[in-house]
């Protein structure tokens, strides 16, 4: 697949209420790209509810069900039920934040997961609450400014693509906004299959993370350089990893995480000894995975 | 289900829900068309859609829709060659 041969209708309209360099609709147009008109979208509270724009308009295009927080997968289960007894085509997506995925929704996502319910969920990882005015999540890093955390988070980030992973459910796949060919063929990878699936998107966010606005794809490409963010898929409990992370398998390949850590304003004021820290975690991370993947 | 029902608070997809979100902007991406090779990758980044390319001869022709262009500026950050260029405007 190449750039030509992407569909180019549009999913997310011009004039939407995003903020400048946001990763989120760059995420969105890559699900219009891959899926198009059979989409069906289940959007919990977050980012993406405020970038729809105000009724009657909305700045996407997609069918969509705003669903309050943490009833996202639940939703989707029963509206991918409904289709298959009308016996109509359709995915059911559901495009939740980090924190309507791994905080307020989890209840709801795990036990949909459980029931092998059949939807895709993509978790857009933004690594806070930034809708609320960057409030810590679950998954925001260690050490990161929040508006929560002024001192920097001291807890590390949960590693979801595992825990979706010991559900046992047939797809579990990490993807990033600065590759989007190879998250358009995940999610048609996942779009294919029955059951549950899940996709992690790693989303850099240029008002959250303190950063330019041109550098969202620069800073999302820094993470899988430095081996901080790892694109892999992950079926029937196998681990493989995907091309763009390949080569950081070496670690003598990777990046130094301060290359990432410094060019975000989040990590500021962070000392030496937690960066160490971090690397160690990084270290540790790829071990794992990697026993897995053999 | 009828669009327009009171009782169904249902949106339809608009461009420009937000106005002409091109006011925001403090910088503009003019594109060098000598220097671009039609590839694509800034239609492919693009977070809001509004770089629209078109098949010329077996290579994209690039234009921006200034009128909801935010000015983010990822596009000329991510061009292989350059090409984009971001001008202030204030």
């Amino acid at each position: 697949m190449t750039i030509r041969d992407l569909p180019r209708e549009k999913y997310v309209l011009p004039g939407n209420a995003a903020c400048p360099g946001c990763p989120e609709t760059m995420g969105l147009r890559y699900v219009g790209m891959a899926l198009g008109r059979r989409a069906i979208l289940v959007i919990p509270a977050g980012c993406t509810s405020i970038i729809q724009g105000l009724h009657p308009g909305s700045g996407l295009s997609f069918p969509i069900i705003n669903v309050a927080f943490a009833s996202s997968d639940a939703v989707a289960e029963g509206v991918a039920v409904a289709k298959e007894l009308l016996g109509e085509d359709g995915v059911v997506v559901v495009w939740a934040g980090d924190g309507a995925t791994a905080d307020i929704g989890f209840a709801t996502l795990s036990g949909a997961a459980e029931r092998n319910g059949n939807i895709i969920h993509v978790c857009v990882d933004n690594e806070a609450y930034m809708n609320t005015g960057i409030q810590r999540s679950s998954l925001t890093p260690k050490g990161a400014w929040t508006t929560t955390t002024w001192r920097g988070k001291t807890e590390s980030k949960k590693n979801m693509p595992l825990i979706m992973m010991s559900h046992g459910i047939p797809y579990v796949a990490t993807a990033s906004v600065a590759y989007p060919l190879d998250f358009i063929e995940k999610l048609r990878k996942a779009a294919s299959m029955r059951g549950f699936k899940y996709i992690h998107l790693h989303a850099p966010c240029p008002v959250g993370w303190r950063f330019d606005p041109s550098e969202t794809v620069e800073m999302a490409r820094l993470a899988i350089e430095t081996g901080m963010w790892v694109l892999l898929e992950a079926e029937k409990g196998k681990i493989t990893i995907s091309p763009p992370s390949r080569p950081y398998i070496d670690k003598s390949r990777r990046k130094p995480i301060v290359e990432y850590l410094k060019r975000q304003g989040r990590f500021r004021e962070i000392s030496e000894e937690l960066v160490r820290e971090i690397e160690k975690e990084v270290d540790e991370y790829w071990s794992t995975i990697l026993k897995l993947s053999s | 289900m009828e669009v327009g029902n009171p009782l169904l608070p249902l949106s339809r997809p608009k461009i420009g829900v937000q106005g002409a979100t091109g006011s925001w902007r403090f910088r503009k991406p003019e594109i060098d068309q000598g220097k671009c090779i039609g590839c694509g990758i800034c239609w492919l980044y693009c977070p809001d859609s509004v770089i629209d390319v078109e098949d010329v001869g077996g290579r994209f022709k690039v234009r921006v829709d200034y009128v909801y262009c935010k000015g983010c500026g990822v596009c000329a950050s991510v061009c292989p060659t350059k090409a984009i260029r971001m001008v202030s405007e204030v």
